[in-house]
């Protein structure tokens, strides 16, 4: 079932939550709604589910208007960051709840109640666990046996609040691969929300971006990624090396620096940002080469099959830090040394004009921009 | 218990159950054990043929039966009382939860008198309510009223701090499963708040099975009819017959341990079967 939010507006108090909100979500797609904690994602959620009302717009369910109806006639299945079970009804009693609770006309008969929470705690492996209470759960089990009972009313769409929030990484992991198969199988269409960009684009068939109330972008994992539409987006999306200078013909001039450009359709002269992903970033020990930015190695640090080098900035960059991700061998033949001087070098840099004072600034601590808008692993 | 085996970071297991032991014996164990041994003067007959006057029968059926009705009472008008506390902002909230524990602070006397001059035939609510037929001031429904005032700090007190613990989600989550709010209150909210709502009844239960100050003035004390049974203990105190006041009282204490018992049990139990393990 497709779900349609039409110009939603929300405020609590003087806090604008949803600034004039339009999106579409269409049928059995799985989307992520993705974007720093406060900036309207989980109460864009609750009012699609009908837990919170608009200020103003709309919410239409497979096409027809759902603005007004309440939360028990949307039939939407909602799952909660902290599992909200009923801790006084053992696995069971709670994934059979939605069908106990059913006018008696339209309940079910009590075998067929059965065989369906089964077949349910099967689907989420979970029936071995069906006569245990949820404080003797995991919280991996705990969030499992809520999909299970939010899944029990055959709801026509399921919203999920930061479903994984609230677990450890390992088990985080394996949920959101658990899910996506779940997905694969129901085809339900489904929304979460989260601020874990890696989980949003590991797990969406799309990502919404949202910030301060807004929609910066919607797209493709990749689309989202690869092509990131506004300064925050990329920020959000992973660590950035950010630079800021004015464009002098093929080169962004950083100080009395300057790193070469690509294609750019700036004029000479604008002040503009430079965007470089840390795995974009060459380092070249050679420092009477002309372009690039000096910088001092400050901590060379390997994990995995990639190497991180942390950097300051030399001379009037000083206090400035970088980072550059590169695979281990190229670290090997480059043999850094903790405090040498380097000279930094973008292979691409994505270009965007400086925010003007007026506007607002991103809702999440930002500091120096290594390690992006947001939270970043 | 094994002190040495493990190493607390506070000392003296030995020494404070030491002074739990000597705390409760002096307080309570000695004091109770005195009214046994007091009773034990009379002879079996003698104690049965005491307790079991019918003056003192019906002051039990009083006492206890008054004191059941008014801890319900205050069951069911205290869950509500503490919802309204903590799910609703409104101006005075504060003044409101204050003035809860006022039946606390009050010398029963003084609430006693008080409710007597308003209920009294004469009084700002006693003389609406008279011409309707109900005559609360010196009559059974008085004892109720008083009784009723000072054990609802007891419930309210108690049910209040795990109502503010309820998260509102699991009442969303009912609503998004389809349940209506009957459902949503009998079958999620009202399991979570029983064990605090049974604790908060046996307190103001036990509170108005001992309650003497403010129903002496309201109840009008008519043999058979508004007397209770702590105020025949008094009376008997005033004869110098003190061992038929213990006598009376060995028997409330008896009833009243039985039925708090009873209630902790169930208390024990619903906590139990409510999976907080």
């Amino acid at each position: 079932m497709s779900i349609r939010v039409q110009n939603i507006v929300k405020r609590f108090g003087d806090f604008v939550a949803l600034d004039d909100v339009t999106l579409d979500f269409p049928t059995g797609e799985l989307v992520g709604l993705l974007g720093p904690s406060g900036c309207g994602k989980t109460t864009l959620l609750r009012i699609i589910a009908g837990l919170e009302s608009a200020d103003r717009g709309q919410v239409f369910l497979d096409g027809g208007d759902a603005s007004s109806a309440h939360v028990r006639e949307r039939q939407v299945g909602f799952v909660f960051q902290h599992y909200a079970l009923f801790r006084h009804m053992n696995v069971f009693d709670n994934v059979a709840f939605g069908l106990r609770v059913k006018p008696r006309r339209r309940r079910p008969p009590e075998s067929e109640i059965r065989r369906r929470v089964r077949e349910l705690l099967e689907l989420v492996q979970l029936d071995w666990l069906a006569e245990r209470y949820p404080p003797q759960l995991s919280g991996g089990q705990r969030q499992r046996v809520a999909l299970a009972r939010a899944l029990a009313v055959e709801p026509r769409v399921l919203l999920l609040d930061e479903p994984f929030g609230a677990l450890d990484a390992k088990v985080r992991k394996e949920l959101r691969r658990w899910l996506r198969q779940l997905h694969d199988r129901l085809h339900i269409t489904s929304i979460f929300v989260t601020h874990d960009q890696e989980e949003a684009l590991e797990v969406s068939d799309r990502v919404v971006l949202m910030n301060q109330g807004r929609v910066e972008q919607v797209g493709t994992p990749e689309q989202v990624y690869e092509q990131p539409s506004t300064p925050f987006v990329y920020g959000f999306l992973g660590a950035v090396n950010l630079f800021h200078g004015r464009i002098d013909g093929q080169h962004l001039q950083v100080g009395v620096e300057n790193l070469s450009l690509g294609q750019h359709e700036f004029q000479v002269g604008a002040e503009a940002l430079g965007f470089v992903r840390p795995h974009e970033l060459e380092i070249d020990t050679d420092l009477a080469q002309g372009s690039g930015l000096e910088a001092r190695v400050e901590r060379v640090l390997t994990l995995g099959a990639t190497t991180r080098v942390d950097l300051v900035g030399a001379d009037h960059a000083a206090g400035r830090h970088y980072e550059v991700e590169l695979p281990r061998d190229r670290i090997t033949a480059l043999g850094l040394v903790v405090g040498q001087r380097v000279r930094l070098k973008p292979a691409r840099i994505r270009l965007f004009s400086p925010p003007r004072p007026t506007e607002r600034t991103p809702c999440a601590p930002d500091g120096d921009l290594v390690g992006g808008y947001g939270e970043n692993i | 218990m094994h002190a040495r085996a493990a190493r607390r970071v506070l000392p003296g297991f030995p020494l404070a159950l030491g002074y739990t032991l000597v705390y409760l014996s002096l307080i309570v164990l000695i004091p109770l054990g005195a009214v046994f041994l007091k009773t034990a003067t009379l002879g079996g007959e003698q104690f049965w043929a005491m307790v079991s006057a019918p003056r003192v029968m019906a002051s039990y059926r009083i006492s206890f039966g008054l004191s059941l009705l008014a801890a319900l009472i205050n069951a069911v008008f205290g869950l509500i009382f503490a919802w309204v506390l903590v799910r609703y902002r409104f101006p005075g909230k504060r003044i409101v939860d204050a003035l809860v524990d006022l039946p606390f602070a009050l010398p029963t006397a003084v609430a006693g008198i008080a409710l007597t001059a308003i209920y009294s035939g004469n009084g700002w609510l006693g003389q609406w309510l008279e011409p309707l037929g109900l005559k609360v001031a010196f009559t059974p429904l008085g004892i109720l009223v008083a009784l009723t005032f000072i054990g609802l700090p007891f419930v309210v007190r108690t049910v209040q701090p795990v109502l503010e613990d309820l998260d509102t989600e699991l009442e969303e989550a009912a609503a998004s499963l389809g349940a209506d709010r009957w459902q949503t209150f009998w079958r999620v909210v009202l399991p979570v708040l029983t064990p605090a709502l049974l604790t908060g009844f046996a307190l103001a239960f036990a509170r108005a099975v001992g309650e003497y100050g403010s129903v002496i003035f309201i109840a009008g004390n008519v043999p058979m009819v508004s007397e209770i049974t702590p105020l025949l203990i008094i009376t008997k105190l005033e004869q110098y017959d003190y061992a038929g006041a213990t006598a009376i009282a060995v028997v409330m204490l008896v009833a009243s341990f039985a039925l708090l018992f009873l209630i902790n049990g169930l208390q024990a139990w619903t906590s139990r079967r409510h999976g907080s393990i």
